[in-house]
């Protein structure tokens, strides 16, 4: 034994680990199913939520502001607020309220959310061109119709542009949710931040780099499927 | 196919838009009758209230007082979104959904009515055939992968899917080339022999309003109405030196323009010599080949190429009279 740091020993360290050096594979394999597969599927679980729940507040908040202006201010404003508050002053801030619990990291992640997916549903719906509205009008679309047919549709670039930002800043946010509940990928990071274990903060942090990695490829796909006429590009 | 339907008659009657807090009303107290089937050309300056009152038509604005009615039943009385998917709408920047191919978009109004899938697909075929875009080619493209006379029209196609009795045409063409312009204009008249459609058609040009209005409308400043007539009619008589100003003082060749070689009468051909043209050409462009060559006469020819009788200046400025 070294009079170096405490490492986590589970009977078998391999010198690689028992000398904390950069990176150790071996560690990382015989963690995998116990430490790190778990953390992952927690994180993704906690990205989704959040999202999910802050896509369904902000864009109701963002066809409410389409149809009557004056809801614009209030919501960009307390969006905007929130969106300032550091993410561990605001756990502090939640945890008198909902305590050290799963609710405090999801209202703090989707609040992070709000302000980015709100401008671009906004931005969105409004980017429909003025011809196109009045052809809508002169044809007979009621409002809704303009809307659903016409506004929503020519906004899914922008909206799934808020999502991709929203998504890969929550999965990275995500990790400083360990302050308060052990989920996630900051689980490990935390933990071996108390030791400086060099391998399990490298393996936790690449993971949570590849799953924002993935997580954005998948909306760049799932828009290009979405509106093949934005990539439908003039044939010569 | 669904029935074909009639075309109707629009009546303006005292039709007046007044925008709060403007001295002067846009539109203002506006009486003329389009017969229908016919094409009627709302033209005048800039300022002169001819889009405003043909969107007093399918109440894209609403009237302040009197009346226009489309089948003598008040536009006031039509349910908005019932009326406008009952009307053909085209403006000058088409419009066309950016979202959606070729097909989908002339399907719009059928779509809203609620037409079969078949029912749909044939009649998209049947109007994209209509203005001349083959159907395979076309349908499944976007409106950024064809040419802007093309989306023009796409644009009346969408128009003229639900086989509406009436259409608005707001500056269709001033956005196109010349003579992608020209091109659209004939090929409207050509539709318009088809279809026989009641249409409002705006633009500020009056060369446009006489070669495709069966009947042109000048509004002046203040939205009122200067005169409404056949353009023959207008050119030869115009109401006062407002009208005679904005037809031009060319009104005589344009008059010209109106007439074929073919649909006048001409003196016995009697082996005269000179400049010779098709019975199609105009008399305006006869006139033009007569002064280029120097000649006093010009010698028809009919479609089987043999000489069908001789015009002379005479006879020109006669016709004017």
């Amino acid at each position: 034994m070294t009079d170096g740091p405490v490492i986590p020993d589970f009977g078998k360290a391999s010198s690689c680990v028992a000398e904390n050096r950069l990176f150790c594979p071996d560690w990382v394999r015989d963690n995998w199913g116990s430490v790190l597969q778990p953390a992952v599927v927690q994180h993704v679980k906690l990205t989704v939520i959040a999202v999910a729940v802050g896509f369904v507040i902000a864009f109701a908040a963002a066809l409410l502001a389409h149809r009557h202006g004056r809801f614009e201010r209030p919501f960009s404003v307390f969006s905007a607020l929130v969106y300032t508050i550091p993410g561990i002053a605001l756990f502090q801030l939640l945890v008198p309220f909902t305590g050290l619990s799963i609710l405090t990291v999801e209202v703090a992640l989707v609040g992070y959310t709000l302000l980015i997916i709100f401008r671009n549903v906004l931005e969105g719906l409004r980017s429909a061109p003025p011809e196109v509205l009045e052809a809508a009008r002169g044809m007979g679309l009621t409002r809704r119709q303009t809307l659903l047919r016409v506004e929503l549709p020519l906004a899914l670039p922008a909206i799934v542009a808020g999502l991709r930002v929203a998504t890969v800043s929550t999965i990275a946010l995500a990790t400083i949710a360990a302050f308060v509940v052990p989920e996630g990928l900051g689980r490990p990071i935390f933990a071996a931040l108390r030791d400086y274990f060099k391998t399990e903060i490298i393996a936790a942090g690449v993971l949570a780099i590849l799953l924002a990695i993935a997580a954005d490829v998948l909306l760049v796909l799932a828009q290009r499927a979405l509106t093949p006429w934005a990539s439908a590009r003039r044939l010569a | 196919m669904r029935e074909r339907r009639t075309a109707v008659e629009i009546v303006f009657d005292g039709a007046t838009k007044q925008y709060p807090g403007r001295p002067t009303p846009a539109v203002d107290d506006l009486s003329f009758t389009i017969p229908a089937g016919e094409i009627c050309c709302l033209v005048g300056p800039s300022g002169g209230g001819k889009t405003t009152a043909m969107k007093l038509v399918n109440r894209l604005v609403e009237l302040t007082s009197g009346d226009v009615r489309i089948d003598g039943r008040s536009v006031r009385e039509l349910d908005e979104t019932e009326l406008r998917r009952g009307i053909g709408y085209v403006i000058q920047q088409v419009g066309l959904f950016p979202h959606m191919t070729v097909a989908e978009n002339v399907a719009t109004v059928p779509r809203l009515l609620g037409w079969s899938r078949s029912e749909i697909r044939s009649r998209v075929d049947e109007l994209l055939d209509l203005v001349e875009l083959p159907a395979v080619d076309y349908r499944d493209r976007y409106a950024s992968q064809i040419s802007g006379g093309e989306r023009q029209r796409v644009g009346l196609a969408r128009a003229l899917a639900a086989d509406p009795p009436v259409m608005l045409m707001d500056e269709p063409f001033g956005a196109l080339d010349p003579i992608t312009r020209t091109r659209l204009q004939k090929e409207l008249l050509r539709i318009q022999g088809e279809v026989r459609k009641t249409i409002v058609f705006v633009t500020h040009d009056i060369d446009e309003a006489i070669l495709v209005g069966d009947r042109v409308a000048i509004l002046r400043e203040g939205g009122r109405l200067a005169q409404v007539d056949t353009p023959e009619r207008i050119l030869a008589r115009p109401a006062d030196d407002f009208v005679a100003e904005f037809v031009g003082k060319d009104r005589g060749l344009k008059r010209l323009s109106l007439t074929t070689l073919g649909e006048i009468e001409l003196d016995a051909p009697n082996g005269a010599v000179g400049p010779s043209a098709g019975a199609e050409t105009t008399l305006r462009d006869a006139l033009s080949l007569m002064l280029s060559e120097g000649s006093r006469s010009l010698v028809v020819i009919g479609a089987d190429e043999q000489p069908r009788g001789v015009l002379t200046l005479d006879r020109l400025s006669e016709l004017l009279r």
